[in-house]
């Protein structure tokens, strides 16, 4: 293994190979705060500029740093105008947007970009020690476990389920189950639900009911309320940099479970970045304890520091099986595969002995983007949060046309500009009747993946026998389900004693 | 009837509706053997939503114990008439532009979007406006277009 480490250092050490990895964290996490331009989008675009580069290494070694840059990007929107571009940083605003309001944005930016280093770092280190071992382990999970998988990452839920608004908070989750099953499925051959709007034939956008649920009712918030967002102005943002040795201490173990929980489920193909997110935000909300726990979704620093660095050792963890077995394991991996594969490189089980040198790059440039992207963003951090002091006058119309043009340029369909519309209007009414509106977002992202699964393994088992037949989903299933009553069950001891 | 009761009564209506579509929906010869249905899931969560939207319109309503707001939910801003009429404006600003964003082009409704709002928003500074509009939707614009490929017209349709 140390001298494969030595090959991929040679090969990404180079002045060339530096300057393109800079490029790329820069080029990422710029166009990464626009929402709708998530990793999968940037990548898809880079692609043409890194194959015209020729050289497999250089070309992998500029993809890493936009992958890393983008990641980090799309995290900024979300912390700085509640804004999540893409599914895997939805969690990252449930505390990140608040700890903003509450004038740390410059603090919420730094943990995140600590947490996500920190998790893409130990990731890498898993993924050079147990790729090969790890990828035979992933093709024991089948749709059963995946379905299981997908309840666990519901548990999240919980978090938003306060007091008084359990029920609220459940029906959340069935109404975003069941736009979930508006338009064609992967699974079925008809639309479903569509009215007969060709708009809807492919179903709701996932980054128009984000920017409907998150951005655009905050924004006409901090109209009607103007108190609410007073403390992200004023120089307050940038005063709160820096992070405590205490909050560090805070965070460390939080970091070092998420590391592993999130490496593990990137490691499973279709699992991902989104549900390594929500799962590590529910169980981190779980383990914490009283005041702790009541933190959480208020400006938690844990409950930031999880879903962040779930998301990167998951984006990590994704290449076990693209490197080791040439299967795409999420849609930024899929677009990488097709880079290699213009470049002359089929990943799979020969990569390792055929081109290690262009393994071994791969790895070594993804920890490198990792570190420049650190590097590079730390001193930006002031800058990027004095975004927040803008005058409102001014910031609440560019959080509006950054909503906007978010879901328009994913769909390049005026009508989408009017469903957003639709949809943030009736969110704020919700919000206005207090019924948490992430719940919502999670049904609606988690909703298509279950289906899927659940009718692959109940077709494949002729019934639901596979949920008590097969231990994994089992052992899945009673996790899941302890992590959605568990709160509930605390909360009446607590209200009983 | 408070406002969270009368949304559960429209989410029982929607409840309703999206069950009967789904019990009436269409199934394709070869799907009337499969064990899962295309209306399976469809069918679980109508249920599901009749059953919690009755749960909240019979829950009695009590004050609130203490618990204090859920995580990720907010505090109720109260309404003002002068904010209440600017959030109403902003609404029209965007149906505007959705409507007039192709035929107007990027440039222009872009620009004038940004300014309608902050007018609407009580900012009566023209110069710095008209500065940050156009600086906002030209580098957007740039961006999207020229750097990353994506088409957006930019000029109004009877000059392009």
């Amino acid at each position: 293994m140390l001298e494969g480490v030595m090959l991929g250092l040679e090969t990404a050490l180079t002045l060339q190979n530096l300057a393109l990895v800079v490029a790329g964290c820069l080029i990422g996490t710029i166009i990464g705060m626009l929402p709708g331009l998530g990793p999968m989008a940037i990548i898809a675009i880079m692609i043409p500029i890194a194959i015209s580069i020729g050289d497999p290494s250089s070309a992998l070694i500029l993809l890493a740093g936009v992958y890393y840059g983008a990641i980090f990007g799309g995290s900024t929107s979300s912390i700085l105008i509640n804004a999540p571009g893409v599914a895997g940083t939805v969690a990252t605003a449930f505390d990140g947007y608040p700890m903003a309001r509450q004038g740390k944005a410059g603090k919420a930016l730094t943990i995140a970009a600590i947490s996500s280093f920190s998790g893409g770092t130990i990731g890498v280190i898993l993924l050079m020690g147990f790729a090969p071992a790890l990828s035979s382990v992933a093709l024991l999970f089948h749709s059963a476990e995946y379905f299981a998988m997908m309840v666990v990452g519901l548990s999240a839920i919980a978090a938003f389920a306060g007091s008084g608004k359990v029920v609220k908070a459940l029906m959340m989750t069935v109404v975003g189950l069941m736009l979930a099953t508006v338009g064609e499925s992967a699974l079925f051959n008809a639309p479903r639900f569509t009215m007969g709007l060709q708009d809807l034939q492919s179903g709701f956008s996932f980054v128009t009911l984000a920017m409907a649920l998150f951005a655009l009712p905050e924004a006409l918030y901090l109209v009607l309320n103007p108190a609410r967002g007073a403390a992200m102005g004023a120089g307050a943002a940038i005063k709160n940099l820096r992070v405590t040795r205490d909050e560090l201490k805070k965070i460390a173990p939080v970091i070092c479970r998420q590391s592993i929980q999130g490496f593990l489920i990137g490691v499973m193909p279709g699992a991902g970045a989104t549900i390594a997110s929500f799962l590590g935000y529910a169980v981190e909300r779980n383990i914490a304890k009283g005041a702790d726990q009541e933190e959480f979704g208020k400006g938690s620093i844990k409950g930031l520091a999880a879903p962040e660095t779930a998301n990167n050792a998951a984006c990590t963890g994704s290449f076990v099986p693209l490197l080791t077995l040439g299967i795409p394991g999420s849609g930024t991996t899929a677009i990488l595969l097709g880079a290699l594969l213009s470049l002359n490189v089929n990943p799979g089980p020969r990569l390792m002995i055929d081109n290690p040198q262009v393994f071994w790059s791969v790895i070594i440039s993804m920890y490198i983007g990792n570190v420049v992207l650190l590097i590079l963003n730390l001193p930006l951090i002031p800058y990027i949060a004095k975004l927040l002091t803008i005058p409102r006058n001014y910031l609440i119309p560019f959080i509006l046309f950054f909503t906007m043009i978010g879901a328009y340029i994913g769909q390049n369909n005026a009508t989408e500009l009017l469903i957003l519309v639709g949809l943030g209007v009736c969110a704020t009414i919700l919000r206005f009747a207090d019924y948490p509106l992430p719940p919502l977002l999670i049904g609606f992202i988690l909703g298509g993946m279950m289906e899927d699964n659940f009718a692959r393994a109940v077709n494949l088992t002729d019934g639901v026998s596979f949920m008590y037949e097969r231990p994994m989903t089992l052992a899945l299933l009673v996790f899941g389900l302890l992590l959605i009553l568990l709160p509930a069950y605390r909360r009446r001891r607590a209200r009983a004693s | 009837m408070a406002l969270d009761k009368r949304i559960a009564v429209v989410f029982l209506v929607i409840a309703l509706i999206y069950g009967y579509t789904a019990y009436t929906y269409p199934l394709l010869p070869f799907e009337l053997y499969m064990v899962f249905l295309p209306n399976t899931m469809p069918m679980a969560l109508s249920s599901l939503g009749i059953l919690f939207s009755l749960i909240i319109i019979l829950t009695p309503e009590k004050p609130a114990d203490g618990g204090g707001e859920a995580p990720g939910a907010s505090a109720i801003p109260r309404l003002h008439g002068a904010k209440a009429a600017q959030a109403l404006g902003l609404i029209a600003a965007m149906v505007v532009y959705a409507l007039a964003l192709r035929p107007v082009g990027f440039l222009a409704a872009t620009m004038l979007f940004l300014m309608g709002t902050g007018w609407i928003l009580g900012e009566r500074k023209p110069l710095i406006m008209i500065l940050s509009a156009v600086l906002g939707a030209g580098i957007i614009w740039y961006l999207v277009q020229e750097a990353l490929g994506i088409y957006l017209r930019p000029l109004p349709w009877f000059m392009s």
